[in-house]
């Protein structure tokens, strides 16, 4: 059986140029919405986990842009744009 | 104040064929491309399908980067402690032309582009298109990085996503059951190794297929793809699926589990993981495809919905080629009258009709329905393994009659649903 490698260190292997603002948001207000907590299970990343509140927080770092949250969540509880030009993944592959 | 007589969002395939053959006519057309290059934000399982573009761009495949050819295939039902493998080869899979590669598409599409420009096109890197400009309710242009960039007609080929359809009131953002989420990993192995693991010669390449266990019983399987000096494995899970519970496992999970099965991790073992990527793909099929047309605008490849699994075969990168380039043709026509109304863009709609694309989609209207049955995704693996192992059994007293061994798994009521859901698969 070969090891796993965390999700950390894939996502490392990647290459990612920073950028200035997040580009996909929680809206204000909707940290506890039920539809964001599919984006738990959804993301490749990640990026969505539940606090002890019970409110998903979301870090934008490592984000793939693949877009599975915004359909899995909608654009009532995300505000979802992509990166701005230039910055966010580049894939070396594809 | 710029203006173009064509500009292109999004330098994925559809938007470099567009670009491609309106150059190629000497009109002056903008790519404008948010990646750092093109190819930098685009993702594939890894197959592309030549024969049905391979007429309408003929001077590009001689030289194109693609990876291994594809001579053998495979399809792997996976049950949770067992699998059935069917391998497919045939003479005809190693006779040229080729009929599909593997492929990568950060390097297919940084050439392609290049190729592009060649042709005369204009192409700007790491610019990110944020609205569109609308005159009169035609579409007039774009607003990108603050800049206006009017043009006749805009060809939106930003993604499955396309947000600039949906600025256009083209469509809706779309519906968690129409679209599936793909995860892959890049797995450098030495070349050698990977022709004597997967019995290849020279360039020779290797397709796999994985449906069942995979996923947990959830829309969606895994794949692999052999390149030059990697493996392409991933998985691909409906989004409406992974989203519920029954059972609740994170995607990222399902893709660890699935490269730890023994099937697998002999088939990587010693490769390197080189990158990690993510990408949706639509699922819905016909139904589910986007208005391809308005005033001053038309959409292509994944944008506008155009991806078609049918099981053995799943496609979507020469529907992108297809409708960019007849995207380009209609662009072409309607400069004619000068005329860049939805109207007028209609041709565009008849051309798709008139070629493999749409016929291709409407043929398969039925698959996303009959595909989404769970039982493909969980009780036939395992009953198939079931019988498949007591069929290999050999006990230590008498064994079975091997009818015997198959009613067991297959009790009437089975076999009657059974019988419902073949009827089903007939409509494919």
């Amino acid at each position: 059986m070969s090891e796993v490698m965390g999700l950390k260190a894939k996502l490392g292997l990647d290459v990612f140029k920073p950028g200035e603002e997040a580009h996909i948001k929680i809206k204000p207000g909707m940290e506890k919405d039920p539809r964001l907590k599919r984006a738990i299970l959804v993301c490749p990343a990640g990026l969505y986990s539940e606090n002890e509140k019970g409110e998903v927080e979301l870090t934008i770092d490592g984000c793939l842009e693949c877009g599975s949250c915004r359909l899995a969540c909608g654009t009532e509880v995300l505000e979802w744009n992509y990166p701005e030009g230039g910055t966010g993944v580049q894939y070396r592959f594809g | 104040m710029e203006k173009f007589d064509t500009i292109i969002v999004g330098a994925g395939l559809a938007g470099l064929a567009s670009a491609y053959t309106l150059a190629r006519e000497g009109l002056e057309v903008l790519v404008l491309e948010r990646g750092d290059y093109p190819g930098a934000k685009n993702v594939t399982g890894g197959r592309f399908y030549v024969n049905p573009v391979r007429d309408l761009f003929p001077d590009l495949w001689d030289k194109a980067p693609l990876e291994r050819f594809i001579a053998h295939e495979g399809v792997t039902i996976m049950a949770g402690e067992r699998s059935i493998t069917l391998n497919y080869n045939g003479n005809e899979l190693s006779e040229k032309p080729y009929q599909s590669y593997s492929i990568l598409r950060s390097k297919f599409d940084r050439w392609l582009s290049e190729e592009v420009e060649g042709k005369g096109a204009m192409l700007l890197s790491k610019v990110k298109v944020d609205d569109l400009i609308i005159n009169n309710g035609k579409i007039d242009g774009v607003l990108a990085g603050g800049d206006e960039l009017h043009a006749d007609v805009v060809i939106a080929c930003d993604g499955v996503l396309s947000l600039i359809s949906e600025k256009a009131g083209l469509r809706q953002p779309g519906l968690a059951h129409d679209y599936a989420v793909g995860l892959k990993e890049i797995i450098e192995l030495d070349p050698e190794l990977i022709n004597a693991r997967f019995n290849l010669d020279g360039d020779e390449g290797a397709a796999r297929l994985f449906v069942g266990e995979v996923t947990k019983g959830k829309f969606g399987g895994g794949f692999l793809y052999t390149n030059k000096e990697s493996i392409s494995l991933g998985i691909v899970v409906g989004i409406k699926d992974l989203m519920e519970d029954n059972p609740a496992i994170e995607a990222p999970v399902l893709l660890d589990e699935f490269k730890q099965r023994p099937e697998i991790a002999a088939l990587i073992k010693g490769g390197e993981t080189v990158e990690y990527s993510a990408h949706v793909i639509p699922e819905g099929g016909f139904k589910a495809l986007s208005s391809l047309y308005g005033n001053g605008i038309l959409v292509a490849g994944d944008a506008a919905g155009l991806a078609l699994n049918i099981g053995f075969t799943v496609r979507g990168m020469e529907y992108a080629m297809a409708s960019g380039y007849y995207a380009a043709q209609t662009v072409l026509k309607a400069r004619e009258s000068g005329d860049f109304s939805a109207e007028n863009l209609a041709t565009y709609k008849t051309l798709l009709e008139k070629s493999f694309v749409l016929e291709d989609f409407k043929n398969f209207r039925e698959t996303p329905a009959v595909l989404e049955n769970p039982r493909f995704f969980n009780y036939y693996p395992e009953i198939f393994g079931n019988v498949m192992k007591d069929i290999y059994a050999v006990p230590a007293g008498p064994k079975n009659k091997l009818y015997s061994t198959i009613k067991k798994y297959m009790k009437l009521g089975d076999m009657w649903s059974m019988f419902k859901d073949l009827r089903k698969v007939m409509k494919i």
